[in-house]
């Protein structure tokens, strides 16, 4: 045991020293003299133009694709060393042999994701030089900085790869661990780095408000306003992303698997899939509602375009994207329960959650301004409707999304519950107390929705932090509970694989919805800045300084999540490939 | 099979959302123009008409000056009797403090323009604040950036919506902000080889998309019989070689100012894959 938190220790400290090693280089960054330049004013001779191809849509194209690829290679990482851990306290093996598994496919992706970075920074300096040259003047050695970390994530990726079998049982399986946190502290240090360029864009500090001219340290540029609400927003996105595309392998597998053995462990790696995307997608509204508030703060002007100016159709779109999510990851839950002899007990129950996700999932479409005719605007007596133009405002997507994750929790709930019978003697009274959680919850949900509706709109957005608080408390509280109810339960055969193919397809439209949806978040926050490279810094004076149509950039995240997808199905050939063996038997032609 | 059908899946799925994306309103969001303002014909009036386009296009007022509670609805509001109140708020310290009448009422709406957190009316500071700071941006700076002229048409246009005469001084030609070269978008660029031809008249004297002008050589196959190099010289120097039987001095000289790299890359591109 001493070992093992010596193992542990070391391990933090090494993370530690990582963590600290760009913050020397910040307080470096201090003693360099300020660069009194100004931010550069390109006239549009200063765009070069290359064979008339669209500059802008070439850097979008490659930025996205990065994302996607970075997104993926950082949180299979993540995921695996969380199922190791788990695979380390269960000892269920299968565990162990997923991480493996999914660590295999991130190494034939991490060569693509430096392969298109390099392709991201090539088109923007061909196609921006000027703001490169900017941006590399405000954040000076930080790049540098970035280079190394690279260079120790590879090393250490390979180290915690290679190393896996020799290090997999007994006290070196604590060690081989403290290798995955160092390497995904270094990947998040990494994505946190990135995240400083991209907000310094959006709400730039530590320079000088009227020219641009750098005055501040490093570590004022990169503590940008936005910079701590996209770190996490992002790094819940990657875990549910992450979850979301092994959930598809799982799927895919689970279709293509004859051996009902594989079958089964296919159906597993599915379901803890899905349950850690959910897990991470379940307080990603919050950071979200977080993210909004802080450009609210930083910009009331960059809040409003987002949300009540050109972009606000937009969100109609993310709800339509976070509603599909939502009922696919419902739907593969419900067809869980027939895993399970006591699913029947609690299938009873699916068709009322189904009327609240559904229901939730119109709310949050309907949008407060409708597209109609001019005929249809005189017969309705305006563009909104009498009936469902107050389901168009904020009070009412907040009690929709809130009561979705409620009940999203509950369907997780209900398969947990139906492989254990409880055995403790307050069972009863702890279920009846777990059932007045959800009730009294979902009342204040509600109540403080529609207490929104007669504050002013300042304070809509504050009266969704009690139906948050709602809801985590009724996770949070029934978790407890349940963990408790269910000590010493009699655990009741799960049969894995036990499962129909339609509900694999559910699986397939969680990666593909969010792969969407982050191209389209990707769009909306670029958009924010309008006709700026650095909001009120430096204007883009290129012949594309517009925001495109949703129409154009829905065509055009289509198109990169096609390149996307197809990536994935060679990553996940390659590996396959990996693990295939000629027969010995076979001659030599 | 299976590898199909989930593909199949997987495309009908982003064509959905593709689908849905399409059928949205469609509009583009297209960077402020900068306008040079005609001060030779503006009269008050047009200062008012100017002030109203302003407050509800560049100037992006009715982004929170409407009635969802994040400003003051200027628009609604009785602007009679609000600006008078404010000047006697014991809380108001700024530059119009004390005074009265159309020319205080001017000095308030300027300074709570160019400095917003001067006063701040209750109830609408920064949260956590105390009403001691505005969320509302220096219109004169980026990324509103309206000039002074325009500061003084949304004055013009607010003294008139509160029923005072204007105060505000009519610009003279002098007070024009001609936009700074190195900051505008500079002159359109040709963003195809066809626009930058058509730009610049080449096809008025060659043989190019059919006009059959002679005053030029023909240029079909040009690629065959000029390098790059040599087609970009016989464009931006056309006096250092005439072709055979035709005359020197007809062909723009000044070429190498007026176009721009990108443009002379689309035309010699354009030119050199020309057939015969």
């Amino acid at each position: 045991m001493k070992k093992q938190t010596l193992h542990v220790s070391l391990g933090l400290l090494a993370v530690l020293l990582l963590v600290l090693i760009p913050q020397y280089g910040f307080a470096a960054g201090d003693e360099v003299a300020a660069v009194l330049e100004g931010a550069p004013k390109p006239s549009r001779l200063d765009y070069p133009m290359i064979w008339g191809i669209s500059g802008r849509t070439v850097v979008w194209s490659m930025a996205q694709m990065h994302l996607f690829l970075a997104a993926f290679v950082l949180s299979v990482p993540l995921f695996s060393l969380a199922t190791e851990f788990m695979g380390t306290v269960t000892g269920d093996d299968r565990f162990d042999n997923m991480a493996h598994e999914f660590m295999k496919i991130s190494m034939a992706a991490y060569s693509l994701t430096a392969l298109v970075g390099g392709g991201l920074t090539l088109s923007l300096f061909l196609f921006y030089p000027q703001m490169m040259g900017y941006m590399l003047k405000v954040f000076r050695g930080q790049v540098l900085v970035y280079a190394a970390l690279f260079g120790f994530e590879s090393i250490t990726l390979y180290i915690y790869y290679y190393s896996w079998d020799a290090l997999r049982r007994g006290n070196r399986k604590w060690f081989h661990m403290s290798i995955g946190l160092t390497l995904n502290t270094i990947g998040l240090t990494l994505m946190f780095i990135a995240n400083a360029w991209a907000t310094f864009m959006m709400s730039p500090a530590g320079v000088d408000p009227a020219t641009g001219a750098v005055t501040g340290t490093i570590w004022e540029v990169t503590r940008n306003p936005l910079w701590n609400p996209l770190n996490l927003h992002r790094f819940l996105a990657n875990i549910a992303y992450g979850g979301a595309i092994v959930g598809g392998y799982a799927a895919y597998m689970f279709l293509a698997e004859k051996d009902p053995v594989k079958k089964a462990h296919y159906d597993w790696m599915g379901y803890t899939s899905n349950f850690i995307a959910i897990l991470g997608f379940l307080p990603l509204p919050f950071a979200g509602y977080w993210l909004m508030a802080e450009i609210y703060a930083y910009s009331q002007q960059m809040g409003i375009t987002a949300m009540g100016g050109i972009l606000a159709w937009l969100f109609i779109i993310q709800a339509v994207l976070i509603g599909t999510i939502m009922m696919a990851a419902n739907y593969y839950l419900w067809s869980g329960l027939m895993r399970t002899d006591r699913g029947a007990h609690y299938a009873r129950y699916v068709k009322y959650i189904a009327v609240v996700i559904v229901g939730g999932f119109l709310v949050w479409v309907t949008p407060h301004t409708l597209l109609l005719t001019s005929q249809e605007i005189q017969q309705l007596g305006g563009t909104h409707h009498k009936l469902l133009g107050p389901l168009g405002i904020m009070p009412a997507k907040n009690t929709a999304v809130n009561l979705m994750l409620v009940f999203t929790f509950m369907s997780f709930q209900m398969f947990y519950r139906s492989s254990r019978i409880p055995t403790v003697s307050w069972a009863k009274a702890g279920n009846m107390f777990i059932v007045a959680l959800y009730v009294i919850g979902c009342i204040n949900i509600v109540g403080a929705g529609l207490y929104g509706y007669i504050t002013p709109t300042v304070y809509k957005v504050g009266a969704s932090v009690p139906q948050v608080v709602t809801t985590l408390t009724i996770i949070i509280g029934s978790v407890i509970i349940d963990v408790f109810r269910l000590r010493g339960s009699k655990p009741e055969t799960v049969h894995w694989g036990r499962m129909s193919e339609r509900s694999q397809y559910a699986l397939f439209v969680l990666p593909v919805a969010f792969t969407w949806l982050m191209g389209l978040m990707g769009y909306i926050r670029s958009s924010l800045r309008t006709h700026w490279h650095v909001y009120t810094i430096m204007k883009d004076n290129s012949a594309e300084a517009y925001i495109p149509t949703i129409g154009q950039a829905g065509n055009t995240i289509t198109a990169i999540t096609l390149g996307f997808m197809a990536i994935m199905v060679f990553v996940f050939w390659l590996s396959r490939l990996g693990a295939t063996r000629q027969d010995e038997t076979e001659a030599p032609s | 099979m299976t590898f199909l059908r989930v593909v199949l899946f997987s495309v009908a799925v982003l064509l959905v959302f593709t689908g849905f994306a399409n059928v949205l309103p469609q509009i583009q969001s297209d960077p402020p123009k900068e306008e040079i303002i005609d001060t030779g014909s503006l009269d008050m009036a047009g200062m008012i008409s100017l002030g109203e386009s302003l407050f509800k296009g560049k100037g992006t007022c009715t982004l929170c000056h409407n009635g969802m509670g994040r400003a003051p609805d200027l628009l609604e509001m009785n602007l009679a009797e609000t600006f008078p109140e404010r000047l006697k708020d014991p809380r108001y310290k700024g530059v119009a403090a004390g005074k009265e009448g159309p020319k205080a009422i001017e000095e308030y709406i300027h300074e709570s323009m160019v400095d917003p957190s001067a006063y701040v009316v209750a109830g609408f500071g920064k949260k956590g604040t105390n009403d001691t700071e505005s969320p509302m941006p220096t219109i004169n700076k980026p990324p509103v950036e309206l000039n002074e002229i325009e500061i003084n048409a949304v004055i013009a246009f607010l003294q008139d919506r509160a029923g005072i005469e204007p105060t505000v001084p009519l610009p003279s030609a002098e007070d024009v902000v001609v936009p700074d070269e190195s900051s505008s978008e500079g002159p359109d660029v040709a963003t195809t080889a066809e626009d930058a031809i058509d730009k610049f008249g080449c096809a008025a004297c060659h043989d190019l998309f059919g006009s059959e002008a002679d005053t030029g050589p023909p240029l079909a196959g040009i690629g065959k019989r000029m390098s790059r190099g040599d087609l970009m010289d016989a464009i931006l120097y056309p006096n250092d070689t005439i072709a055979e039987g035709y005359e020197a001095d007809i062909m723009p000289q000044d070429f190498a100012e007026q176009m721009s790299a990108s443009e002379l890359t689309l035309i010699v591109d354009y030119l050199l894959n020309l057939p015969e």
